[in-house]
């Protein structure tokens, strides 16, 4: 079966930098797939141009076996779309925005009327039904944008940092729904900085960086293809020092961020038998996590 | 494969899902936004029609504020379709990304266009049929004839808010339409034979105003209300029309360009 998004080389520049450069990612159904990437790694213009509503400058995408932008019309008839900023019709009730915009797949009202219900449900919002959009948090109004971009019972669903701003219940909730999703054998490709969101939701990951991905397969094997299994984070006043001193000796790679030292190591035990004699000094022995491999491999500095 | 900005437009029938929203919107809100459009016109109409128009002679064998009747009818519609592709549109596009979620659907960006450009002309057709009614009902106007005026002021509709939507697309905020109210809509209103005859201009402003849309709406909506038909009717309709088909393909291409990122 072909892949039920597909993209070749994709390529595209703005004001001569550029933005997606020389992208392959084949996403298959059923699958959750997530695109990871610092602010202005290209993510966002990756989705627009699989979703056909810009042109590559180079490359070729594909979208339900349908070539974008081309065919795109077509293709979207069976998308839906999560964007990164809620643009419900704020002048409508709930349930009024989930009527018109079922209206632009071309849908009669019976249809979308008696979806309504089920879509409302999904996302906990039936008691909500006539409250107009201005009045419902903001974890209500994602779960409304969720519920509207399946109103033409998508095959994929596109969504584009899904619970960035939300508080830890509206994540919760959120993410349960997407796996809902793909339970029933929806695809999702989504965006996200949430490394703890992509570990849990997430089939496989692509860790894009300056228009290139750098890395891609599933949330273990990113974290073991490109870090050492185990890590211990040491802080205090002090660790500066200690990490000139003897961080080099204990792990096999080390990172100093702030009053924090984070290292990286097959076998903490000989590490950790040594903090332990360091009244100064606190630490954290972990395992490595996809955060981690992130870090590593989009380096620490900010990207503004 | 490069989308191409400089397309003709394609028109489909997928607009209209989009104007039934805005028709949603609107119904909500239709008693204030009917009386916000007519209370204006009709101030002016009253105040200066008869206040000043009792200090002048007949114009044209009608009195002041018939004369005056007919260019208000065509600046109020023209003011209300710029009013709506400038500001609502740009609300539309740029703050609520309206367009951004109906262009996530198969809806694309011509039919957006077309659709503010349609929903503007009916908004401006309404308002200027509410004015017409009170035309009416003042008895300013009392030829059949005068029913011509619906379709001309969805025609002015058109025009203003295709010309309009030109500015929507180079807006960078809502300030930028300071400008164009100022210098283009205002002048319009000054120069196009709303409140006196063209013909008293100077003659370089009679060619100026000659090349005016407004002037053409006037040229049309004047003999009309007086149960006359309009000479050179097809070039006044014409110069309109065009306005109205070049205004939607600058602001289109313009759209996709600023949309294209």
């Amino acid at each position: 079966m072909n892949p039920v998004i597909q993209a070749k080389g994709l390529q595209k520049s703005y004001a001569g930098h550029r933005v997606v450069d020389g992208l392959d990612l084949s996403i298959h159904k059923g699958e959750c797939f997530g695109l990871l990437g610092p602010n202005g790694a290209g993510k966002t213009t990756t989705l627009r141009i699989l979703l056909g509503l810009i042109a590559p400058d180079a490359g070729t995408a594909t979208l339900l076996d349908l070539p974008v932008p081309q065919a795109a019309r077509e293709a979207r008839i069976k998308v839906g779309v999560v964007p990164q900023m809620d643009n419900l019709d704020p002048d409508f009730t709930v349930a009024e925005n989930l009527l018109v915009y079922g209206r632009y797949f071309g849908m009669p009202d019976s249809e979308i009327e008696a979806r309504i219900p089920d879509l409302l449900d999904f996302a906990s919002l039936t008691s909500k039904r006539d409250a107009k959009v201005p009045t419902l948090s903001g974890g209500m109004k994602r779960r409304l944008t969720l519920a509207r971009a399946l109103v033409n019972d998508p095959d994929v669903v596109f969504l584009d940092e899904p619970t960035t701003g939300l508080d830890p219940q509206a994540r919760h909730l959120i993410w349960q729904r997407l796996n809902a999703l793909t339970q029933q054998g929806k695809t999702l490709l989504l965006t996200t900085h949430f490394m703890d969101e992509a570990e849990r939701l997430c089939h496989r990951l692509a860790v894009m960086d300056n228009g290139k991905l750098i890395s891609q397969g599933s949330p273990r094997e990113l974290i073991e293809q490109n870090i050492e299994p185990q890590v211990v984070e040491v802080f205090g006043e002090t660790s500066g020092q200690w990490a000139n001193d003897h961080a080099g000796k204990f792990s096999q790679r080390f990172e100093v961020s702030g009053e924090s030292v984070f290292c990286y190591v097959q076998d903490a035990q000989p590490l950790v038998t040594h903090l332990q004699a360091q009244s100064e000094l606190r630490y954290l022995h972990r395992p490595a996590n996809l955060e981690d491999v992130f870090l590593k491999l989009t380096g620490r500095e900010m990207r503004e | 494969m490069s989308m191409n900005n400089f397309a003709l437009p394609t028109l489909t029938l997928r607009f209209f899902p989009i104007w039934r929203r805005q028709w949603l919107v609107w119904r909500k809100v239709a008693v204030p936004a009917i009386l916000g459009h007519l209370a204006d016109p009709v101030i002016y109409m009253l105040g200066l029609g008869y206040g000043l128009g009792s200090l002048l002679p007949e114009m044209g064998g009608t009195s002041y504020i018939t004369f005056l009747a007919a260019g208000t009818l065509c600046y109020s519609s023209m003011n209300s379709a710029s009013f709506e592709s400038l500001y609502g549109a740009f609300a539309r596009m740029h703050e609520q990304r309206t367009w951004e979620a109906i262009m996530n659907t198969p809806v694309t960006l011509d039919d957006v266009v077309l659709s503010e450009i349609l929903w503007s002309a009916t908004k401006s057709m309404m308002s200027g049929t509410a004015v017409l009614i009170v035309i009416w009902v003042l008895g300013l106007s009392n030829s059949l004839m005068s029913l011509w005026m619906i379709p001309l002021v969805l025609l002015i509709g058109l025009t203003f808010s295709a010309v309009g939507l030109i500015m929507t697309a180079l807006a960078p905020a809502y300030d930028f339409f300071m400008y164009y109210f100022t210098l283009i809509i205002t002048p319009m209103m000054l120069l196009c034979g709303v409140f006196f005859p063209v013909t008293q201009l100077p003659e370089a402003l009679q060619a100026l105003a000659a090349v005016l849309p407004l002037t053409h709406a006037v040229d049309l909506a004047r003999p009309l209300m007086n149960g006359a038909v309009p000479e050179q009717a097809i070039f006044h309709i014409g110069v309109l029309l065009t306005y109205a088909l070049v205004g939607f393909y600058i602001s289109l291409v313009l759209f996709r360009r600023r949309l294209s990122r």
